[in-house]
C-alpha cells in the first residue's frame, strides 16, 4: 500500500483504519528533546480518532504549541459535540499540552485516565475542584457503539503513569511512548518513512532501557493482541508488519551482555580511580575478599582505563557495584562523578553499592559516592571503608573483611546479629 | 523514654528505637534494603511491608493513605519515610 502521503501538505486528519485517524503535528525542527535527547530530523506528537456508531474517542493530544496543528485536523473530521471519550496514555506535557484546551471545547467528554496519572493530571491542569476523570484498568473498556477501547494497564513505560488503549475491532493499539521514537517524517507509515532504525534504538536506548522490567510485564499484555497496527505517540505508525517491533522489543529488554557465568553467581564489580596507587591496594584487597565467598564472581577495574557506555552497560547486569575514589579538593574525583551521573538509564534499584577510597585529610569521596548511590536508590549494607593515605596491612585486611561482608551479603549469607541499640547507630 | 524494637526481616536486624522514630531514620542507617525516593511521603518508592505489629506504627496520614492508594499498596503496607514506630513490629521491603 505505497501512496504519495505527504501529512504536512494538508491540515486534515488521516485514516490509517476503518474510523481511525491521525491528528498529531509535525515538529521537523525540533533538535533535542528533554535534554537528554538529540532529535536529528525532529519528532511528531501523534494524536488519534476513533469514531465509533455512538461517539468519538479522543487518543492523546499534542504539545501545547502545535494545538492549532491538531485541532485543525481533528476539525476535519468530527463536531467536538461528537466527543464522548477523551484518553490520556500518558500525562507528559508533550502529550496533554493541548488537553485543557481540548476540555474547554469539549465540555460533555469524559475523561478516561491510569490510577496513577490522577496527580499528575492535577498538577498539570491546577484544576483541583470540578475535575472529572475516570479512572480505569487492565480489564476496562468503554464502548463508542460498533467499537470498543479496551486499556491495558502498562505502568513506568516511561512514567508511572502510562497505558495502552487497544480497538480491539480494528486490531489498533495506541501504544503511548511505547514503540514510538523520536523521527519526523511527512510520510507518517513506517512502510513508507525513510530508514528509522536508529531513531527506534536511541529512543529505546534512552526512554524505556531503565524500564526494562515493566517493558516485560507490559509485553506479556501485548504479545496476545489480534495486532494489525501499532500507533504510537512518537514518530512513524507502525502499520506494516507490527509484531516485528513487539519482537524487538522484547529482544532490546533481554540482556545484551552474556555473562558468560552461571545463572546462580552473582556479580560485583569494583571500579576503583587512584593517583598514588592507594585506593588501588585497597581496590585489590576488597575483591581479594570479595573472591572468598562462593557464588560471588569479582570483576576489577580501573574507571580510567575504560569509557563510559561499556562500563554502564556491565553495572546494568551486575549485582553488586563498588567504587573506590581518593578525596580531592574535598570531593571524589570527575571520572567517579562522570560514571556516576551516567546510570540514569539502567535500572539499578535495590542493587547493593558500596564505597571506599584513601585520602590526604578530609576524605569525604565514600559518604559523597555513598549519598550518590542512595539517590540511584540502591541499597547500601555496609558503611564504606576510609583510610588515610597509604594502608596499613591491617588496614587492608579490614578491606578484605569489607568486601568479603558485601559479598556475604550477595549470596544472602549475612549472619543475623544481636538486637542493636539505636543510640549506637553512627 | 519509651522504647520499641523494630525488625528489618530482610536482613534480620533488630534495633531498639525510642518511641516515635521514624521508620527512615533506622532502615539507612543500619543498611536494610528499603529504598527511597522523595523521602517526603509524595512519591511512594518507599514503601514497606508490615508483617508484624501494624498496629505499633503511627496511623497513615490522608496524604499518606492517597499515595498509598495510588501506588495499589496492599492492606498492610506502608511508606517508611512517613511512618513512626511506637511499639514493637517487623517491616520488609514492599
Amino acid at each position: 500500500m505505497k501512496g504519495n502521503i505527504d501529512v504536512s501538505a494538508h491540515r486534515r486528519a488521516v485514516e490509517f483504519a476503518d474510523g481511525v485517524y491521525w491528528v498529531g503535528a509535525l515538529d521537523p525542527t525540533l533538535r533535542n528533546f528533554d535534554i537528554i535527547l538529540t532529535t536529528a530530523n525532529g519528532t511528531t506528537y501523534n494524536s488519534y480518532l476513533v469514531k465509533g456508531s455512538e461517539g468519538v474517542a479522543v487518543i492523546d493530544t499534542v504539545k501545547e504549541n502545535f494545538s492549532d496543528e491538531f485541532f485543525a485536523r481533528l476539525e476535519s473530521e468530527v463536531d467536538y459535540s461528537d466527543i464522548k471519550v477523551i484518553v490520556l496514555n500518558h500525562l507528559e506535557p508533550d502529550h496533554s499540552g493541548a488537553l485543557p484546551e481540548l476540555m474547554r471545547r469539549a465540555p460533555q467528554a469524559q475523561l478516561y485516565i491510569s490510577q496513577r496519572a490522577t496527580s499528575m493530571l492535577k498538577a498539570l491542569l491546577h484544576a483541583e475542584e470540578g475535575l472529572q476523570y475516570t479512572t480505569v484498568k487492565t480489564g476496562d473498556s468503554v464502548s463508542l457503539g460498533d467499537r470498543t477501547l479496551s486499556f491495558l494497564h502498562t505502568p513506568f513505560l516511561h512514567w508511572p503513569d502510562t497505558q495502552c488503549t487497544f480497538v480491539e475491532e480494528e486490531g489498533v493499539l495506541f501504544s503511548g511512548d511505547v514503540f514510538g521514537c523520536h523521527y519526523c517524517d511527512k510520510r507518517l507509515f513506517n512502510d513508507l518513512v525513510g530508514d528509522f532504525r536508529f531513531s527506534f534504538d536511541y529512543y529505546y536506548a534512552h526512554i524505556m532501557r531503565p524500564f526494562k522490567k515493566h517493558v516485560m510485564d507490559a509485553l506479556k499484555l501485548i504479545e496476545p493482541l489480534q495486532l494489525r497496527q501499532i500507533a504510537p505517540t512518537h514518530g512513524p505508525i507502525l502499520r506494516e508488519r507490527p509484531r516485528r517491533y513487539v519482537t524487538h522489543y522484547r529482544e532490546l529488554s533481554t540482556s545484551s551482555l552474556s555473562r558468560g557465568i552461571g545463572d546462580d553467581d552473582q556479580s560485583m564489580i569494583i571500579f576503583y580511580m587512584s593517583s598514588y596507587g592507594n585506593t588501588a591496594r585497597m581496590a585489590e584487597a576488597i575483591s581479594e575478599g570479595g573472591s572468598t565467598v562462593e557464588g560471588v564472581r569479582v570483576s576489577l577495574y580501573d574507571l580510567q582505563g575504560g569509557e563510559t557506555d561499556p562500563f554502564v552497560d556491565l553495572i546494568e547486569e551486575a549485582d553488586a557495584l563498588l567504587v573506590g575514589s581518593p578525596t580531592i579538593n574535598g570531593d571524589a574525583v570527575k571520572p567517579g562523578w562522570d560514571l556516576l551521573s551516567s546510570l540514569a538509564v539502567v535500572n539499578l534499584k535495590g542493587k547493593l553499592g558500596a564505597a571506599f577510597g584513601s585520602f590526604g585529610w578530609s576524605g569525604e569521596a565514600v559518604r559523597m559516592i555513598e549519598d550518590r548511590m542512595r539517590g540511584l536508590k540502591m541499597h547500601i549494607p555496609r558503611q564504606g571503608v576510609r583510610v588515610k593515605l597509604i594502608p596499613t596491612e591491617e588496614e587492608l585486611e579490614e578491606c578484605r573483611s569489607f568486601g568479603r561482608e558485601i559479598a556475604e551479603v550477595l549470596v544472602g549469607k549475612s549472619q543475623t546479629k544481636e538486637v542493636i541499640d539505636f543510640a549506637d547507630l553512627v | 523514654m519509651a522504647k520499641a524494637k523494630i525488625t528489618f526481616e530482610d536482613i534480620e536486624q533488630t534495633v531498639n528505637v525510642p518511641a516515635g522514630t521514624r521508620v527512615i531514620e533506622v532502615s539507612e542507617k543500619i543498611g536494610a534494603g528499603i529504598i527511597y525516593g522523595c523521602r517526603e511521603g509524595d512519591c511512594g518508592t518507599c514503601m514497606m511491608h508490615v508483617t508484624e505489629g501494624w498496629n505499633n506504627l503511627t496511623e497513615p496520614s490522608v496524604l499518606e493513605e492517597k499515595v498509598l492508594k495510588e501506588n495499589m499498596a496492599g492492606r498492610h503496607d506502608r511508606l517508611a519515610c512517613q511512618a513512626q514506630i511506637i511499639g514493637d513490629c517487623k517491616v520488609k521491603p514492599a
